[in-house]
Formats: structure tokens, sequence, C-alpha cells
């Protein structure tokens, strides 16, 4: 029996404006029209901006661990730029700029970082799922996010967003396999950000690329310069195209760098050498995003000072409402854990300050005295 | 009516709901054109379309993570889960998000799924095939558990299960699928969630159980000189303390009977909560016949340890001789 070869694979990796500022032409041509790259530009300021303001907030103790997006934006923002407004985003922690963008106002994600559920209370409309804390487990409900629009017939996709450490995580692969198995329209969006924490990408996987992951499960997958807004918006537009119309997903592998910590509670030097990120510091999209508008006579440094104040200005206003919102009710913890709450949740809700714990009888509220009674008869 | 087994119960309280309701997906291992391992879903594949009972990928979590999806996008999924052995891999997707998002999200996202699970022992079946997990389900916010005993009350509490807004696990007693059948209505009817059944009423001990072991009790009760009040759950979560409450303030005396293993089963709740409501009113202390703090056993020795006639009459006897 003679031997075949069963497979033949390779991997496209897409990069239009690369880290020198040096734009393809031809790939880029008409991709985004030069008022967007202007607007995207000033957007990656203000969450550029927002990071700085968030971590100060955190270590002068006004909020609680943060994760700072620093470096990464142009990964959300791209795809997000691509996918039209009602596709599903379904994010981890690390999107906060594709968020806004879609509309997400700022001090939600604040508010989240803040302790506040309220943070989560997303707006209908906007088709964005909560922050998923646990890693991995939200591709899942991008898959079944992007089922009952294909059962609907809605039109609408899912892109899921997680890092290079989620691939190992068992729900990567049950939610690639059930997407390209029941043909339903979902992006995997990866962000290979080189480390989950303190683990570097070359644990997770041992391959030459992330994006060989998605072949493995039948599906169209490429790796693109995730720093290079025009590369984003480019796969992300074609994967949205084969989702939509042929209800196949992608797995995207986008090359990006977390230039700062895990979050706020992580300090990076601990694991990683100054060189390497001095390295990435310099392919930031930022830096090649302006050099792309300089050339083109579409920026300038009055037009950056003016970005920065507007985005100071919406930033603080943002940090405002987060900060002045009034605080939680206690009985909020109750109110929504049912439609309808079962008497012990109600029990606990109306005693919680007059029995047991921390009473104090001359409290009790004459409405739940009964309860008090029967304990006693 | 018809002279219906548990399984004829429940197949006939999918169908018609999913003929009501085209939001309804189910979705599992060997659901579809097999009709469950149980034949549970027996038919429907072939009524409603490869669409709408879905043959998934051998992923527990996939299953109830993709349903979850579903759920948030306005649907109603109705996942299997072949054996409550399998459930493992299913945990995270269910505690971490189905049971949290309303409330994480202050009320912008539900999870209105009901997630159905064969459960317990007494079929012979091999290892995880025939455990009680139902402690772990009643421990976490967020969920409902419910276990019917009879095919009366799968029908109706299915129902219920599957229009409820929150994310319920619907437990079936797999020992009981096919042990007897039940006059059970036409009609679609509901058996609301939290509402308990006094099988029988009695005026010495009150005996509480749920799923299969309420039959051993009943079991036990009819060979006994005692007057028994049986009450069956039926939701594990929220339980109807009323009903419990109101009985042992009658009795005076409890009996708790249980599959799952003793420590932190259900009965150790539901002994604390008779401390809170009915101290004074207690004879005896509460009694708990349950499961071992041992694995399931494999079948040879399954008989030895769930909760059967004789251990239960034992009971009643330590109860009311106290």
């Amino acid at each position: 029996m003679p031997i075949k070869k069963a497979l033949n694979i390779s991997i496209e990796h897409v990069s239009i404006l690369d880290e020198n500022g040096k734009f393809d032409e031809k790939l880029g041509k008409n991709l985004i029209p030069d008022e967007d790259v202007v607007r995207l530009y000033e957007h990656i300021i203000l969450c550029r901006h927002l990071d700085e303001v968030a971590f100060k907030l955190q270590r002068s103790g006004r909020m609680g661990t943060y994760p700072e997006n620093r470096g990464q934006e142009a990964t959300s923002v791209g795809a997000v730029y691509a996918l039209e407004g009602k596709d599903w985003l379904v994010p981890c922690y690390r999107e906060n700029a594709g968020l806004y963008l879609r509309g997400l106002p700022i001090e939600y994600v604040l508010l989240h970082w803040m302790g506040d559920e309220r943070g989560n209370q997303i707006p209908e409309d906007l088709h964005i799922t909560p922050i998923a804390i646990p890693i991995g487990t939200q591709m899942l409900h991008a898959t079944g996010l992007a089922w009952a629009s294909k059962y609907r017939g809605d039109g609408g996709i899912s892109c899921t967003f997680f890092g290079d450490g989620a691939t190992s995580e068992g729900d990567f692969h049950e939610a690639a396999n059930f997407a390209s198995n029941l043909d339903l329209p979902v992006i995997f969006l990866c962000q290979n950000n080189g480390w989950a924490i303190s683990v570097p990408s070359s644990i997770q996987s041992s391959a030459p690329t992330f994006a060989q992951r998605g072949v493995a499960y039948g599906m169209h997958s490429v790796q693109c310069d995730g720093n290079d807004l025009f590369a984003m918006v480019k796969v992300v537009r074609e994967a949205a195209e084969r989702a939509r119309k042929e209800n196949r997903p992608t797995f995207i592998e986008a090359i990006t760098y977390r230039l700062g910590d895990h979050t706020t509670a992580d300090d990076a030097r601990r694991y990683r050498d100054a060189d390497t990120v001095e390295a990435w510091t310099k392919k930031d999209p930022l830096i090649r995003l302006r050099k792309y508008l300089d050339d083109r006579k579409l920026w300038d440094d009055k037009r950056e000072k003016a970005a920065l104040a507007n985005a100071k200005e919406a930033v603080s206003a943002a940090v405002k409402r987060a900060e002045e919102i009034e605080p939680p009710k206690t009985e909020a913890m109750f109110n929504s854990m049912y439609e309808t709450l079962h008497d012990e949740l109600i029990l606990q809700r109306e005693t919680m300050r007059t029995s047991s714990i921390g009473q104090n009888p001359s409290e009790i509220d004459p409405a739940v005295s009964l309860h008090a009674q029967d304990t006693t008869d | 009516m018809a002279n219906l087994t548990l399984v004829q119960a429940i197949n006939l309280a999918l169908i018609q709901e999913m003929e009501e309701d085209d939001r309804i997906i189910l979705l599992g291992e060997d659901v579809g054109k097999n009709g469950g391992v149980f034949r549970v879903t027996e038919g429907l594949w072939q009524r409603f379309g490869g669409d709408r009972v879905v043959d998934s990928p051998l992923a527990e979590s996939g299953i109830l993570g993709t349903s979850i999806g579903l759920a948030m996008a306005g649907l109603r999924p109705i996942p299997e889960i072949q054996f409550e052995g399998f459930l493992g891999p299913a945990y995270d997707q269910i505690c971490t998000h189905a049971a949290r998002m309303r409330t994480r999200t202050r009320g912008a996202y539900t999870v209105p799924l009901t997630i159905r699970v064969p459960v317990g022992g007494g079929i012979h079946a091999p290892e995880l095939h025939s455990d009680s997990p139902e402690t772990i389900y009643t421990h976490t916010p967020g969920l409902k558990v419910v276990m019917p005993a009879s095919p009366y009350d799968a029908k109706g509490l299915l129902i219920s299960a599957i229009r409820d807004p929150d994310p319920v696990i619907f437990f079936e007693p797999k020992r009981i699928y096919r042990a007897f059948r039940e006059e059970v209505p036409e009609d679609e009817y509901t058996i609301p969630i939290g509402e308990a059944r006094v099988v029988q009423e009695g005026e010495q001990i009150t005996m509480v159980s749920w799923g299969a072991s309420v039959i051993q009790c009943m079991n036990a009760i009819e060979n006994c000189n005692h007057s028994v009040e049986l009450i069956d759950l039926r939701t594990i979560a929220p339980m109807d303390m009323q009903a419990i409450e109101q009985s042992v303030k009658k009795t005076g005396r409890c009996v708790v009977v249980h599959e799952a293993p003793k420590t932190l089963g259900l009965g150790a709740e539901i002994a604390s909560r008779i401390m809170e409501h009915c101290f004074l009113h207690l004879e005896a202390p509460v009694q708990r016949v349950a499961g071992f703090d041992t694995i399931m056993p494999y079948y040879k020795l399954e008989l030895d340890y769930m909760p059967d006639a004789a251990r239960i009459t034992k009971a009643v006897e330590e109860v009311s001789a106290y």
C-alpha cells in the first residue's frame, strides 16, 4: 500500500501596516476610509489614556484589581470595526477598546472592576456579553449565541475574544468542535499576547502557530499582526463574511503583546526581561498608526493634543459617573438571584440585620417578626 | 387520560411544549435519531427535525456552555446530560455561568434552560451511572433543582421547568423510569416548582423524601404500625419548608430519606431547618436514612447502599421509641 499525504496545511500571516509604519497599498487599499482611521486612532488614544487613569485609580485605592489593555487595543478595535452591530461580542477581560467602540459606556467596565455588578448590566441592544472571568468558558456562549442567530436566521454572528492561554482550556476545544461540526457562524479571535500571567505562550502550545489549532477542527484559520489595525479589519471582515454566508467558523490568531502587567496585582518584571518588552513597545499600534496618518497629512501635533484633551475629558467624566453612582443597596445581592425570590431568600434578606449575626432585636422589622416568633415558639 | 410511565410522561411533556414554543431546542448525546439512551426523547427527532433535536458532540461542558449561549439569546434550550455521573465536566458552566448570569448582570441577561439528567441508582448500571449529586446543585445559589417521583408529577414539573425563567436542573430518577404507570392527563398542566406533595397523611411521624426513594418510603409505610405522613419534596431547591414545618409541628417526629451520601446531604439541611422552625415541637431527634459516605458502590452492592424499606422501617421505629 502506498503511503499518501493525508493532509497538507499552510497558515497565512497577514500584515498590512507593519511595525515600521510601512503600508501595503495593494492589501490595504479601500480597507478603512481615512476618516475612520482617524476616528479609530483617536479611539485608541482614549483607551490608552483610560488604562493610565484606571491604573492610578487602583493604586490610589479607588478601584480594585484592573487588567490593563495597553498595547493590544488594535486587535479588538479592528475586529469590532469590521463587525455589524447585531453581531455578538463575547469578550474575556482585555477587550475594553473594542467594547467601547461598540458603544459600551466606559463606566461599565470601571464599575465592574470597582466591585459593582451594575458594570455587567449591559444595555440590551449592544450585543455584548459580560466580561468573563474564568478562562475560555465564554467561547461556548459565543457558540450558543451564534447557534441562536443561525436558528432564527437573523443574520447575526458571534465573535469571541480570548488569549493564547485559553486555547489550553477544554472549553476552547469543545467550542471549536461544536462550531465547526454544527456549522455555526463564530469567529474565534485568539489574542496571542505572549503571556498567561507569568506563563509564556510556549507552555500553551509548542506548535509553530496557534492558528493551526483551528485547522484541526476543519475551520479556516489565519494568523495576523494583531497590532496592525488594517490586518485585523481584513481578516475579521473575511471571517465575518464566511460566517454570514456559509455558517462557517474561523480561527484567527492575532499576534500582539501585553505591554502591561497581567493585572494591577501582578508585577511582570518578575518573569520577563525588559529588552523584550522594549522591543514590543516599538511595535505599539499607536506608533505605526500615527506614522500612517502623518504620511497622509491626516494628522498633526495639534490634533494629537486635541485628541488627548478629549480623551481626558471623556475618561474623567466616566470616572465621575462610576464614582458618583449611588452605592448599591445591600438587598441588591438578593434581588436578582431569581426572577421570583423563594421564601428562604426573602427571609434571609429581610432578617440579615436582625437575626443570628450582628443582631439587634430593636431593629427587627415588624413585617418579618413572624419568623422571629416561629423560631421561638 | 393515559396510563403512562415516567419516561412516557416526560416524552409527552417535551412534545407538547415543543409544539407550542419553537424557541425550544433539545440537545445532548444520542438524543436525536436514537431517542436518548433511555428513550426519553424517542420520536422527537423524527417529529421536530434535526434543527430542534440535536445530536451534539460528546462534550458535557460544550452541551451546557452552548445552551447558555442559546438561552442568553432568548431561546429555551433543554440540554440532556446522559447520566448524573457525567455532570462533572458541565459543572463549571452550570455553576460559574448559568447560575450566576442573572444576578451578576443584575437582570440584563438570564439563562432560562432546563437541564435534564437521569439520576440515582438501582438499575444495575456501570460505575458513575448511579449517583445522587443533588446537594451540589442545591448548594449553588441561582439554580432550581427538581426531582419528580411519579409520572404525573414528572409531566407537570417538567412543563413548569421549561417555562421557568431561571435555570432548572430536572433530575429524572432512572430507577422508576418504567417501574410503574400512572394516569396522566393528556392536556398540559403545571405543578409549581417549590411545592411539595403530601403523598399520604399521617399523625405520628413525618417522612420527607424525593425521587425514587419515595417509592421505598411507601413500601416501608405499607408494613408499618405507625401513622406516617409522607412528604415528597418534588422540588429540592427551593425547598417547601412550609410543608415540612406544618407536618412536623403536627407529628413531632421526622425521618428524612435520601439516596445521596449522609454527610451534607439534604437531610442535614432539612434537620437543621426543623431545628430552626419546630424545635419545641420535636419529640425526637430528626433521623436520617441516607446513602453512606462511601462512593456509590458497583451494582453488586448498590442495594446495600441505597435506603430500602427495611432501613426506613428501622428509623421509624427508633424515632417513635425515642
